[in-house]
């Protein structure tokens, strides 16, 4: 399947994201609790241990799935004092969004395309 | 405005979208069941897709390829579970291998397509269910590639809009 990631690489010109950034993008948000917290990040900065006490697994887990948007670039860590403070990265934000928003472009452009032969059918006729 | 809404739902790995068109519901049905037809709209024209197979029956399998600008192949198939004709049409949609035949192990996404009268003209609805966060995964790279036809012009408006919180 890498072939496809390098499709999505290819139509973004190349430079959005590098095949593998691109892979860790799509793993990065297919779990719903990564996207939490990554929607709580973009909300205001915080630390490690006040999104672990959001939800109901351990503070191990929660550091894990921190650690994968981490490399995706979706999410940066730096330290405050004792506390290790979780901030979104807009950029690799607006990137992922052209992502998510092409898939649902393929199904407006399939639609327009069907009204397209409906339209040429009923000149014909 | 062909397409009235389309929605993606992460926690429940679905993406819609309703669209109506100025055309009577068997026309539209015909785009689906005629494979010359669906061939001219199911890939963008920078991946045009061929249907070598498509038997539009319950229980019916289609095999399909994309083609690439370079010549490259991407195949494809569909096998179709309900059918009720002019109304809803349920498909399982999957990657094939380089021998045009299903994957083993690989799950296909879901299709569901519903066909309503509205006015002079018709609605359609289609869904997409993914089974896995996995699959949802690889179907949204291929996503990727089916909607290379999207406009370059498209893409820089969407890089200028803000990113949603």
């Amino acid at each position: 399947m890498l072939t496809y990631n390098q499709m999505v690489v290819d139509m973004l010109g190349g430079d959005t994201f590098s095949e593998a950034e691109a892979d860790r993008v799509f793993h990065a948000l297919a779990d719903s609790t990564r996207r939490d917290i990554l929607a709580r990040a973009i909300e205001r900065e915080q630390s490690v241990s006040a999104l672990a006490r959001q939800y109901e697994i351990s503070l191990t887990a929660v550091q894990k799935h921190v650690t994968v948007l981490e490399r995706a670039a979706l999410i940066s860590k730096h330290r405050s004092g004792r506390e290790q403070l979780v901030a979104a990265n807009p950029e690799t934000l607006r990137r992922a969004n052209t992502l998510l928003q092409a898939f649902e472009q393929l199904w407006v452009d399939r639609a327009n395309r069907i009204a397209e032969i409906l339209a040429e059918e009923g000149e014909s006729r | 405005m062909t397409v009235i809404s389309s929605t993606t739902d992460a926690d429940q790995l679905t993406m819609e979208i309703v669209a109506e068109f100025d055309a009577a519901p068997d026309r539209v049905w015909a785009v689906w069941e005629d494979p010359r037809k669906l061939e001219r709209w199911w890939g963008p024209p920078t991946y045009p897709a061929t249907f070598t197979r498509h038997e539009f029956e319950v229980g019916g399998q289609s095999r399909y390829y994309m083609t690439g600008p370079t010549g490259d192949r991407h195949f494809g198939w569909w096998r179709i579970d309900v059918l009720e004709a002019k109304r809803r049409i349920e498909f399982a949609n999957g990657f094939a291998g380089d021998d045009g035949e299903p994957v083993p192990g690989l799950a296909p996404a879901g299709g569901i397509v519903e066909l309503g009268s509205s006015g002079s003209g018709t609605r359609m609805l289609v869904r997409t269910e993914f089974v896995d966060v996995e699959q949802m995964e690889r179907m949204l790279a291929m996503g990727m590639q089916e909607g290379m036809g999207l406009a370059i012009g498209q893409i820089d408006a969407v890089l200028r809009e803000p990113v949603p919180a």
